[in-house]
């Protein structure tokens, strides 16, 4: 089990600090929140981790390897994928081809043998589909699986951007707001599935989410950003009681 | 296939047919499960191997003869496999709707006295965890799919059903024997499954039925309409309905059919199409949906199409009244038709994966006329049974070229049918219960001089058809004291394709008068062709135009009523859709009549106080988390014309 650490990342865009000075350690196994007022840095965070940003000064350690000026294909080689915030699926496939797709970094067969497809190229192409099955069968997909998925509702669609991220067969998932938009039930789903795989897949999880009453429900550690500012963590009981976060939150008197 | 030389089979038990089955047709495909997208296929060798795995494993855990097992879930293969093991032991299985709430499973358990419960999830466990302490006599609970169990294992009240075959085989490889002997002792007229019954009223009785009673039907409906090995079956019933076991413990292993189950609930019609079955059963709700889906997507469909189908389908329907009858049809007709069939309803009804289908059946409730008619038309054999639980399912059945909307058709082979002083149906076969668990005076009046009392009040015609009125307590009389059968108004209201769900009153009133229930998925589509906007089922149930087209619905069936007092007077649309989960409507999805007039006292007082159109009601609703929400909402209440 691999140890996230972020130590002293700062993030600059021109003079503006996304993130300033921000301390991190994630634990394996766990459900880790990121919280937050709007532009806090919650997404930035996500973004370094994952290879689109890279930060200014500071380090990014998973495990042994530095993340730090990895590309995006090279951190999700280490096993770590996302789900984004905004949709990133494309809305002509079907939920399978999208999450076929997915399983682009197991394509192991150079371009002859997928011109013969026989051999080496079906057979990863069979072992890739039973993969995507047993992801379909997890995220309760079955009765989408030909579906196109700009067709699908917007829950649904959320649900494969979560499926397509686990098709990578992540360690660490960055979930990004999974939980916006939806209604209490698609929610609800939501958590289930969240704290599934975290239990039955043994995935450790990074959570950015505005729903408090979530991430005080399903998280074992928090971590509150405030204008690219660590200004609170721990469980979500200390966080709750924390006078800063309480501040942010709410307000000064 | 001869069903002369099966009589035989009447004298063994399930699990002595599988037996049977295995030695003759052993090598072919009994069982088909979908699964992660793949169709997994059991032959009957492999189903004999896991009913004697799962047999002998319950053996180990304390089940013995006479135990009752109880089965909630989706259907899965190892339902049956859990059902015939059990039943090997000379133990009795007995289904739970999966849709029943913790605190009634609690109070079936306890009725039914189990002492083992099989689940195919985490979500049945769950409920069944809940109501842990209420339920002592249990002694283990089973489960399929091991998700979610995580936390469960350390608790051996719990078992994965991989353990159970583990045990089973290794008591097998020490005693090959044993199985084959406990097999041999059964009985055919051993109880073999409690099935309950819909319960409109109350709690559900547990009817019990023996091997010989399932048997019998297998072989009754078989001597009908013949099936053959290679035929193909989907379970997308309930398994505790009794239509769904009729089919897997009687017809599929008298006849050797396979049976296939569906991914999941969800997916159940789309894995119909990729299945194709030769016959089907269903309740009418299905038949509705689906002939709803066809207009919706027929409407949805490019302008050659839809001149086609319309000019066709009153070809089909005229075809109809010929072949439904077993007429020849005119030369003319019968060219046209055809033509219809090849050029627009064989497509259509391949989209649907019907195209195999030589027979549909339909019970469980009634069917509006014109849905046979539609279905004939289109070249689907659509066929009316009636029977209750306590009989297995079917007593009476249309034949082939007879297919009369109005009747249920002629009794099945050995049965007699007979009509009492009082109007009621009553009949008699190989296939009545014994009686209720545990409830003797239920049972004498049941079965009271030897004749199974269906409670239901009908007729036969002079064709030798049986015609149903409706239930004999249900049967309604105006102040007048003129008869009306409410179920009989509701269906017709049904056949709108606007209309869901409608409850009839008038009961000791001065006229007949409805609540309405909205098709949301048919008039949302005809509300946006209309650029009429609406956001929920409660708003679009409230618009001025969809009252309008409800209006128009309730007058073009006042204008065909067969009598005077049948004519609807005044109506109002509901606000919510009638639901299995709030009560209103049972398992089966049949109208739980007195405790929707209860709970909508407010809308049936209004709906008799003539001069009022307008009401201020308090809408409650009840979500399946358990939370509840109160809504103030205004419901209109409309007087039909002419009256």
């Amino acid at each position: 089990m691999t140890t996230l650490s972020i130590d002293n990342v700062t993030l600059t865009f021109g003079g503006l600090n996304a993130l300033s000075d921000v301390n991190m350690t994630l634990e394996p196994g766990l459900i880790t929140s990121i919280i937050g007022p709007n532009g806090a840095g919650k997404t930035s965070i996500l973004n370094c981790i994952s290879g689109f940003y890279h930060p200014t000064t500071g380090e990014i350690r998973y495990g042994d390897n530095r993340l730090t000026h990895a590309s995006p294909h090279q951190v999700t080689k280490l096993g770590i994928a996302r789900a984004f915030q905004n949709l990133e699926l494309f809305s002509g496939l079907s939920v399978l081809d999208n999450l076929m797709l997915a399983r682009h970094t197991n394509l192991k067969y150079n371009f002859f043998q997928a011109m013969i497809y026989v051999g080496k190229a079906s057979q990863i192409e069979a072992e890739n589909r039973a993969y995507v099955e047993d992801v379909i069968d997890f995220m309760e997909l079955e009765p989408y699986r030909k579906s196109t998925v700009g067709n699908l509702a917007y829950g649904n669609q959320k649900r494969v951007e979560v499926a397509r991220a686990l098709t990578l067969d992540p360690r660490l998932l960055l979930l990004d707001e999974p939980m916006a938009g939806m209604n209490i039930e698609e929610k609800e789903d939501i958590v289930r599935f969240v704290m599934e795989i975290k239990k039955e897949r043994n995935t450790t999880i990074i959570l950015v989410e505005h729903d408090l009453g979530v991430v005080m429900d399903i998280s074992d550690q928090i971590y509150v950003l405030d204008f690219g500012e660590v200004i609170g963590s721990g469980t979500p009981e200390e966080v709750a009681s924390n006078a800063k976060v309480i501040e942010a939150y709410i307000g000064e008197d | 296939m001869n069903t002369k030389n099966m009589e035989h089979l009447k004298s063994l038990t399930i699990p002595q047919l599988l037996r049977w089955r295995v030695n003759s047709t052993g090598g072919k495909v009994a069982l088909r499960e979908k699964d992660f997208g793949c169709w997994n296929n059991y032959t009957w060798n492999q189903y004999y191997d896991f009913v004697r795995k799962v047999s002998l494993g319950l053996s180990q855990i304390g089940f013995n003869k006479g135990d009752v097992i109880a089965l909630i879930g989706d259907n899965i293969p190892e339902m049956l496999f859990v059902a015939l093991g059990a039943q090997a032991l000379g133990g009795i299985s007995a289904g739970i709707y999966q849709t029943t709430m913790p605190d009634e499973i609690a109070q079936l358990l306890k009725y039914l006295k189990a002492t083992v419960v099989f689940c195919n999830d985490q979500e049945q466990v769950d409920k069944i965890v809940e109501v842990r302490d209420r339920v002592p006599l249990v002694k283990k609970v089973i489960y399929e799919n091991p998700r979610g169990m995580r936390d469960y294992k350390t608790d051996d009240w719990f078992m994965f059903i991989e353990n159970v075959y583990e045990i089973g085989e290794k008591v097998h490889s020490e005693n090959p024997d044993l199985f084959e002997s406990s097999v041999d002792s059964g009985k055919p007229d051993d109880a073999c499954h409690l099935c309950l019954t819909s319960g409109t009223t109350g709690l559900p009785k547990g009817t019990i039925l023996t091997h010989k009673n399932y048997i019998s039907m297998g072989l009754q409906i078989t001597q009908v309409d013949s099936l053959e090995p290679t035929d193909e079956y989907v379970s997308f019933l309930p398994f505790a309905w009794i239509g769904e076991q009729m089919n897997s413990f009687g017809v599929a292993m008298a006849t050797g059919i396979t049976i296939n189950f569906p991914e999941s609930v969800e997916t159940a019609m789309e894995d119909l199409k990729e299945i194709g079955p030769h016959f089907m059963f269903g309740a009418p709700r299905i038949y509705e949906t689906i002939r709803s889906q066809i207009w919706l997507k027929i409407d949805e469909s490019y302008w050659l199409n839809r001149k086609l189908y319309n000019y066709f389908i009153k070809i089909g329907e005229k075809a109809a009244t010929y072949r439904m009858i077993g007429q020849r049809m005119p030369l003319g007709l019968r060219f046209k038709s055809w033509l219809g069939y090849q050029i627009i309803f064989r497509p259509l009804i391949n989209q649907i994966g019907f195209l195999r289908l030589r027979r549909a059946y339909t019970g469980g409730a009634a069917l509006g006329p014109e849905l046979f008619t539609f279905y004939q038309a289109i070249g689907v054999n659509l066929k009316q049974i009636y029977g209750q639980t306590e009989i297995v399912g079917i007593a009476y059945m249309h034949r082939d070229g007879d297919v009369r909307p109005d009747t249920v058709g002629k009794p099945l082979p050995e049965t007699q049918c007979k009509i009492s002083d009082t109007g009621e149906i009553l009949s008699k076969s190989p296939c009545v219960t014994p009686g209720y668990f545990e409830m003797p005076e239920k049972t004498e009046a049941l079965l009271e001089g030897g004749w199974l009392h269906s409670g239901d009040a009908g007729y036969i015609d002079e064709d030798g058809h049986l015609i149903v009125i409706d239930r004999l307590s249900d049967v309604m009389h105006n102040k007048a004291g003129e008869m009306f059968s409410p179920m009989f108004l509701e269906n017709k209201l049904k056949f709108s394709p606007y209309i869901k769900e409608a409850v009839i009153f008038g009961d000791k009133r001065d006229f007949v008068a409805a609540l309405i229930n909205i098709d949301p998925i048919v008039v949302g589509k005809w509300a946006e062709d209309r650029g009429i906007s609406y956001t929920t089922f409660m708003g679009l149930s409230a618009k001025p135009e969809v009252a309008q087209l409800v209006n128009e619905q309730v007058a073009e069936i006042n204008s065909r009523a067969e009598k005077e007092h049948f004519r609807i007077k005044r109506f109002a649309v509901l606000y919510k859709l009638l639901d299995m989960d709030d009560g209103e409507l049972t398992k089966t999805g049949k109208i739980r009549r007195k405790f929707v007039k209860e709970k909508y006292e407010d809308l049936y007082q209004a709906l008799y106080e003539e001069g009022l159109s307008e009401k201020e009601v308090e809408a409650f609703f009840q979500y399946q988390d358990g939370q509840s929400t109160t809504v103030k909402t205004k419901i209109c209440f409309y007087t039909m014309e002419g009256f």
